[in-house]
Parts: C-alpha cells; structure tokens; sequence
C-alpha cells in the first residue's frame, strides 16, 4: 500500500545510537544499518524496524519511551542529531516523520542528558523529578466535591486562551535536554503561569511559586541563562514568556510581606 | 452465579440519592485504617485515587508509565459532554441520559446510565475548580460544542486536548495527595496478577519495568482504572502500551468479562500508509461538526481519484455524495459512531473509497473556511489540522482530509454491578475497563465523562459500603495466596523468556489483530467468526511454541512486556469472537451482517439479547460460561434507533 507521496523512494540509514545496560552501567555509541526506510514512517516506526531485526537476530532490542504516538503523552524523548525530537520544529519524537531524513544519511540518536534525568536504559531516561515537582505545588488545592457551579468563575476569554497555552506542557523533558544548563524552568514556569494567570490559582499563588522553584533546585536542574533554546526545541511551543513570568511571580512571592511559608 | 446488578429501586432520578443514603460508611478516624490499591492513573484512577485519599484513605496507585500524566486519557481530543443546559437548548440530565441509552443501542444498564448524566454536572465544577482551562466564550463563561448522536450542545472542551486538561487536572489532585504521603506512587510498575484470599480481593502482583523485580501488595481493596482493550486489533488509536493484562488476570481470578465484543469503530481516522504502520491516529469527531463527510458519486470518478487523474478539489459538487447528509437528514454528519463508520465502509465496499488504497472517504472543510475563515477554522481546530499534516504531508486548508474507520475504544470490560464491584468481592472496576454505562455504542465526549465520574463521584462513594463491613484489621502479603501468585507470575515471565523461538511478540501481535479486523471488526458473521476462532487458536499455540524474547526478567525488557500483553490479548481475542457469534443479532459497533434491515441498518433481537452477556473463565483453553445479566428498561421504550 503506498502512502501519502507514492513516488518517495526507500531509504537507507546508518544510526548512531546510545546503549546503555542500565543505570550502573556506562553506555556508548553502537552503529546500526537499516534498510528499505518510507519516508512516511514515522521516526519511531523506523526504530521498530530496527528492533524487529535486532530481535530476529537473537540481539537486544534498543529501549526508548513512547506510548500515544500522537504527540500528546509526552513520552517520547531522543535527542536526534543534536537536537530534541530531531530537526522538525514543533514536532515530538514520534509525530517525525522519515521524509524529513535523506537517503544515506547518519543520525545520531542519545537520550535526553541531564543530571536530573538518569539513564534507566539506552534511550529511556527517569523524568520523575518532574513529577516531584508537580508535587510541591503544582495544583489548586481544592478537594472532590463542593465546587462552585463552573459558570460562577467568569474568566476573561483571553485570560482563559492564554493559561491554556502555558497548560499544554506535555511535560516531556525537551526544554531540559536542550538547555546548555539542563534548566527545567521552562517546564515550571508553564505550571506556574497557568494557575498564575487564573482566578482559580490566586489563594495559593505564592507559596506555589517559591515550593516548585525549591523543588526544582533540589532535583538539580541547572539556572536559567536565558538563551532560549528550550522554547526554541519545545514541541508544543510554551512561550519564553512564561519563564518572564515565573521570575516576576517568585520575586513577587519572596517580596511580599503577607508570604509566611 | 446470578448477576444481580444492585442497582436500587424506586424512580430513576431518585436511585443514586437513596443509595447513597443506604450505603454503609466509614468513620472519619478509621478511614486511615483502610489501604486501597488502585491501578492505573489516567482518568479514572486518577480522580478515584486522589478523591480516596482526600477521603482519608490510604492509597497505592500504580502505572506502567513514568509518570501517571502518560495515561492514554491524555490523547482524548473532543471534549466532555455534561447536561449543563448553558446553552438554553433543552438539555437536562434526563436527555443526557435518553441520548446515551440510545446511542448504546439499548444495551446498557439504565440506573448506572442516569447516575452517570447525573453526575456529568458536577465534573464540569470539579474541573474548573482545579484550574483546567476549559474554551471560553468572550463573556468569560464555559463555551459548548456539539457532538454526534445529540442534539443539543453540550461538549466542554478545551480546544483539541481535552483528555490532557482533564488528565492534568486529575493528576494534580493525586500529585497534591503524594505530596501530603496519602497516596503512595508507584510508577513503571505493571499489574500481572490479583491476588485473592478468601474469596475476596486482597493485592497484586507487580512487575518493576525498570528492575524486573516481582513485588506484591496488600489492600483491603483493589479498584482497576487500566483502561480498554482495542490494541487487541493491533491497529487502533490506543497508545502503544494500552492492554488487557489487568483486566484478562483479574477475569482468570474470578472477574466476568462482559459484551466483550462491543467494540466501538470510529469514523474519523487518518487512513493506514503502509505495512510499517505501529498505531492509527484519530482526527476528533468534533471535526463533523464543520467538516462534511463525501466520496465520488461514481466508482469511474473515484477510480480517477485513487490513480491521482484528478483532485478532490477540482471535482463538480454535482459529482459528489455526501452520503451522510443524504442518508439522515436530521443528525447529518453528526450521527452516532458506529452508524458513521458502517457507511464509510459501505461506500468503500461500493468502490467509491479514494486515496491510493480505495480505503478512504473526504472529511471536507471548504465549505466552513469559505463562510468564516482558515483563521476561525484554525482557532477550532489548529492542532488536529497539524498534526494531519505532519503525518500525511497533505494540508487540510486546502484540500479534504482523507479519512477511515479504526478501533477506537471498547464499550465490553469487566462486569460489574451498580457500585462498580466486579464478581469479586473487594474488586472494583472503574473507567474504561468496565462495561458499564456505553452499551453497544459509545457517543462521542462520553469516555471522559465515564471515567471522572466513577473516579471523582462513584468509587468514593461505594468503596466505604465494602469497607465498612471489612474489618479494619493490618493487611500484609504474609498469606500464601501472595507467594503463589508471585510464583506463578515468575513462572509465565520464565517461560516466555525460554521458548527461544523465531516469532517476535510484534509478530504475532500482527497476526492476532490482522484476524480480528477481518472477522471481528466492523462487520461480523457466523461462518467469519468460527473460522477467526480456529484461527486464534492456531497462532495462540504457535506463540507459546514460536515466540522470541531475549534478555532476561531482570532488567528492563520492552519484548518482554509485549509478549506478556499479547499472550493476554490471544486470549481475549478468542472470546470476542466467542461473544460475537453469540449475540445473533446486530446493535451499535456489533454488526452481524445476517441481521440486518432492508437499509442495511443495524436490526437488534430485543425479545432474545436483551441482556449483558458475563462470561466467566474455567480453565485454559476450555469454553468459558455464559452468565446473562437481563436488562431491563422502565423509563425508555426500546425502538430501532433512527437518525434520519
């Protein structure tokens, strides 16, 4: 059956990928050939191809992350060629497309590095400090049951599109992994913006801010230097903006005198 | 057994008040006495997780994933229907309740059915209240969409991503539990047995993805949110790691399965492109709300198409079908799924299907960019038309989207009465993985209403009435029942790993959803079914024989994990085919083409099947039994569903 561009011809790939055992273990980089690659198969469809041959061939298969393959799960997470998610703008791992690749091209292919999010197994890494994050303030603290009728919170239609923006963080890890600093504060300031700009996240607005900030340090992601790569690399497009407004948000919370925590 | 549903007497819209009135509860200080495991954290193990917690529950959650906002919940794009009645248009939780009880082909329970409209409302509020940025009207009040199989609006959504606003609401609420030690994570941790200890639900077995060690845990409870089974097709728009395990371990336990061949075909997904295909991507169904549903009104013009003679742009509106318009005037392109899907196919069947392989009809937008504008198209729809083209290099601005039916969801799971309860005392089964409230069809924006409302309003409610009568005595994995489920999951893991054979579990997974679409799709009958049952059984032997996995169980192993999934799916596979060759007679996504109207509609055997099909597990390769649940209907008179 032939695809979407029926006069695309095969290709032929080298891969340059990172195998690691596990966590203990120090990885390298092993070569890999493919073969007969569509261009409309997408990046990880390729990597199946690799490991359906990988298996056959009595070998073991290369680890990655991946699930939805819609772009959507956040996790897939290779460092291809340099770049997170590879060289399409815009664009996660999985929702790479192999037309973007020539034949005969090299790619390389690594997990995100950061010391924050250990190896678990060659290209998978452990992004649970992202997680802890989340856990230190991440949320509006409201119990089920004895919510307001959702009409009695009237929110600006502008206010309300651009919390949105910031909340479709997929939480992937891309903003890390791009950052010279492995900073996560692009990530943070997605959560902190959302609940900042919305009339529902005001009560704890402050304490927020200064525990997610804490935790981030804690987890050991670096500074930010506002270079901007992580916007740049981000999949679903978080805006720099947000990191403008994590800053103004923490300095406001350590500023302010009614902020007991 | 006799399936009792529970469900309580007494008028419709007074059941859910009085049983909640009725039911046992625990006190405040001895809620904290209770463990609860609950698996899976998408959206409904995330609510009933967190909303157990804040209960004051002790509570376990697991995931296969790195992160509990992974789950496949997160990909829902359309939106969540409530019967808020915003919008002025008649809508009230009775219509909500008459729409799902219809669009299920009248084969759902009407008391879980009600509650379910019921409790619609109060997600809406929930949601907001946690800070998901629901779409908003400029006078900042909740906007509403419409969706097919209704006709009124009332689809809350949050642009194309409303399972991930819904998701990440619910996950920060379990995230705001972790942080305040009610709710113990456990992620990368698979679900491969329950354990059950006299006669009641007691723990599970886990295998850590990272380690590959084999732990168990002990609750007084185990409530399962592990989702639907459509990847038993291989190809459907499940996420890659969605399976039957959970459920499929807790059937062979003791659980019924039921309806298992009540699978919903959506309409609207991006065609397959060739062999290399992994997974299916669907385009939401809130894109029949503009787009409008054609092929050629030829099989000469559509054969011109499929060769790329000409484009779909350039063909005469004269020369073209718009078969659902024309078929049903009064819902239109909106009509339920399964009707949607059935047409598609018949269309293709006819020769007039276009893209290279035939296997496709137009999703068009030319009319709604002419009369509004690509920006206001863009601002509806921005992300799905991105993602269109990202995986087709075909940009739907300017030329029709090509779609077709895939598996999209499964309305069958594990039985389970009116307090969610499977047939094993302390189990419940929340979400995706029961049967519950669908029927044989599900409408669109309904899976996320399900799942928040028995994890945020049902499960907290009927957990403490098993509760309050367990003894709030320390449980702990020191009974055998634990160490010989841990054995026996060892075992399974070791035996894969020592068949050494020439078959990856991809392989076979192929192989198993190859028969199933054919036999077991969207169209079934007699003669398909047996032959697909003989054929399930075939590769099922072939794999316990022939299958490949290297490496070892300790360590992270990927292969590994799929074998087990796909042992479960051969499995399951040949009970949906059993089910299906049991219900003689068509409803909603179950299509047995011997039963059909004269329209070729689908022609239910209301007098024969109206009832819930539970199918219990004997042994291994032995026929499981048929336990039927009657339904019956006091508040909805049962006729041919019609949408024209």
């Amino acid at each position: 059956m032939a695809g979407s561009n029926p006069n695309a011809k095969p290709m032929n790939l080298t891969l340059k990928v990172w195998r690691q055992p596990n966590r203990q273990t120090e990885g390298q980089m092993v070569d890999y050939q493919v073969k007969d690659i569509s261009p409309d198969m997408s990046f990880l469809e390729m990597l199946d191809v690799l490991n359906e041959d990988l298996l056959h061939q009595g070998q073991d298969p290369v680890a990655f992350d991946h699930d939805c393959r819609e772009g959507i799960c956040g996790s897939c997470d290779l460092f291809i060629n340099g770049r997170s998610h590879g060289p399409e703008k815009g664009t996660t791992t999985c929702q790479l497309h192999m037309r973007k690749f020539s034949d005969g091209d090299t790619i390389t292919i690594e997990p995100w590095r950061a010391n924050a999010f250990p190896v678990n197994k060659d290209l998978s890494v452990d992004r649970s400090a992202f997680d802890r994050i989340i856990q230190a303030g991440g949320y509006v603290s409201v119990n089920t049951g004895g919510a307001p009728d959702g009409n009695e919170i009237p929110i600006p239609k502008d206010i309300a599109d651009r919390a949105f923006e910031a909340a479709t963080c997929i939480g992937c890890g891309a903003c890390v992994a791009a950052c010279k600093n492995a900073s996560a504060m692009l990530f943070v300031s997605a959560k902190v913006s959302q609940l900042a700009l919305l009339p529902q996240g005001q009560v704890e607005r402050q304490t927020r801010v200064e525990n997610m900030v804490a935790q981030m340090d804690i987890e050991g992601f670096g500074a930010c230097s506002n270079i901007g790569s992580c916007a740049a690399e981000c999949p679903v497009g978080i805006s720099l903006e947000n990191i403008a407004i994590l800053n103004r948000e923490f300095l406001t919370a350590k500023a302010a005198s009614n902020n007991l925590a | 057994m006799n399936l009792t549903s529970k469900a309580p007497e007494g008028p419709l819209a007074e059941k859910w008040d009085k049983h909640k009135f009725n039911v046992k509860l625990v006190n405040p200080a001895n809620k904290r006495k209770y463990d609860v495991i609950v698996v899976g954290t998408g959206l409904a193990g995330a609510s009933a997780a967190a909303s157990l917690a804040e209960l004051g529950y002790n509570v376990k959650a697991f995931t296969y994933h790195d992160s509990p906002r992974r789950a496949h919940s997160i990909a829902a794009q359309g939106g969540v229907n409530a019967a808020k009645n915003y919008q002025n248009d008649g809508d009230s939780v009775f219509r909500l309740f008459y729409d799902t009880i219809k669009g299920g082909d009248y084969r759902a329970r009407e008391a879980n059915v009600y509650r379910l409209a019921q409790v619609s409302v109060n997600i809406i509020d929930q949601c907001v209240a946690q800070g998901v940025p629901f779409a908003r009207e400029y006078g900042g009040l909740l906007a509403n969409r419409s969706f097919g199989g209704a006709q009124v609006s009332r689809t809350f959504y949050a642009r194309g991503q409303t399972g991930q606003q819904l998701l990440l609401g619910a996950y920060s609420a379990l995230s705001r539990q972790v942080a305040y030690g009610k709710v113990k994570l456990y992620t990368r941790s698979e679900l491969l047995d329950i354990v059950v200890v006299d006669g009641q639900a007691r723990g599970i077995v886990t295998r850590n993805l990272i380690t590959g060690e084999t732990q168990t845990h002990a609750a007084h409870a185990v409530v399962l949110a592990t989702g639907g089974y459509g990847n038993v097709f291989y190809l459907s728009t499940n996420a890659k790691y969605c399976n039957v395990t959970a459920a499929w371990r807790a059937h062979k336990k003791g659980a019924y399965f039921a309806n298992p061949c009540f699978t919903q075909i959506h309409p609207t997904c991006i065609p397959v492109s060739g062999d290399y295909q992994s997974k299916l991507t669907l385009m939401s169904e809130s894109l029949r709300n503009d787009g409008r549903v054609w092929v050629p009104k030829t099989v000469e013009m559509a054969e011109r198409v499929r060769k790329g003679e000409i484009k779909p742009q350039d063909i005469q509106e004269d020369d073209r079908d718009y078969f659902l318009e024309r078929k049903y005037p009064a819902f239109g392109n909106l009509v339920p799924r399964d009707v949607a899907s059935r047409n598609a196919k018949m269309m293709c069947d006819e020769g007039r299907g276009v893209g290279s392989s035939g296997l496709a009809v137009y999703l068009d937008f030319a009319d709604v960019i002419k009369r509004t504008s690509a920006e206001a198209v863009s601002q509806k729809y921005g992300n799905l038309f991105e993602m269109y083209e990202k995986i087709t290099d075909e940009n739907p601005y300017q030329m029709p989207m090509r779609i077709y039916p895939a598996v999209h969801y499964t309305m069958g799971g594990l039985w389970v009465d009116y307090n969610l309860q499977t047939t094993i005392p302390g189990l419940y089964a929340a979400g995706e993985c029961n049967f519950s409230d669908h029927g044989a069809n599900r409408l669109g924006a309904s899976a996320l209403m399900q799942g928040l409302a028995d994890g945020y309003f049902v499960i907290p409610y009927t957990i403490g009435d098993y509760l309050a009568q367990t003894a709030p005595k320390p449980v702990t994995t020191d009974h055998p029942a634990f160490a010989e489920a841990k054995a026996g999951v060892q075992a399974r893991v070791e035996q894969m790993l020592a068949i050494k054979g020439n078959k990856t579990p991809d392989e076979f997974h192929k192989e198993l959803g190859h028969i199933m679409w054919e036999y077991c799709g969207m169209a079934r009958n007699a003669e398909g079914l047996k032959h697909a049952k003989a054929e399930i059984q075939r590769i099922r032997k072939e794999f316990w024989q022939n299958v490949k996995v290297v490496g070892s169980g300790e360590e992270m192993n990927q292969a590994l994990e799929k074998a087990g999934r796909v042992a479960d799916f051969l499995e399951l596979g040949e009970l949906m085919v059993d089910d299906a060759l049991n219900r003689n007679e068509s409803c909603g996504g179950h299509f047995r083409e011997e039963y059909q109207t004269p329209e070729g509609e689908a022609l239910r055997d209301d007098d024969h099947y109206a009832y819930v099909a539970a199918w219990e597990y004997t042994a291994d390769n032995q026929p499981e039994v048929l336990h039927k649940e009657e339904l019956v209907f006091e508040n909805v008179k049962l006729t041919q569903r019609s949408y024209k």
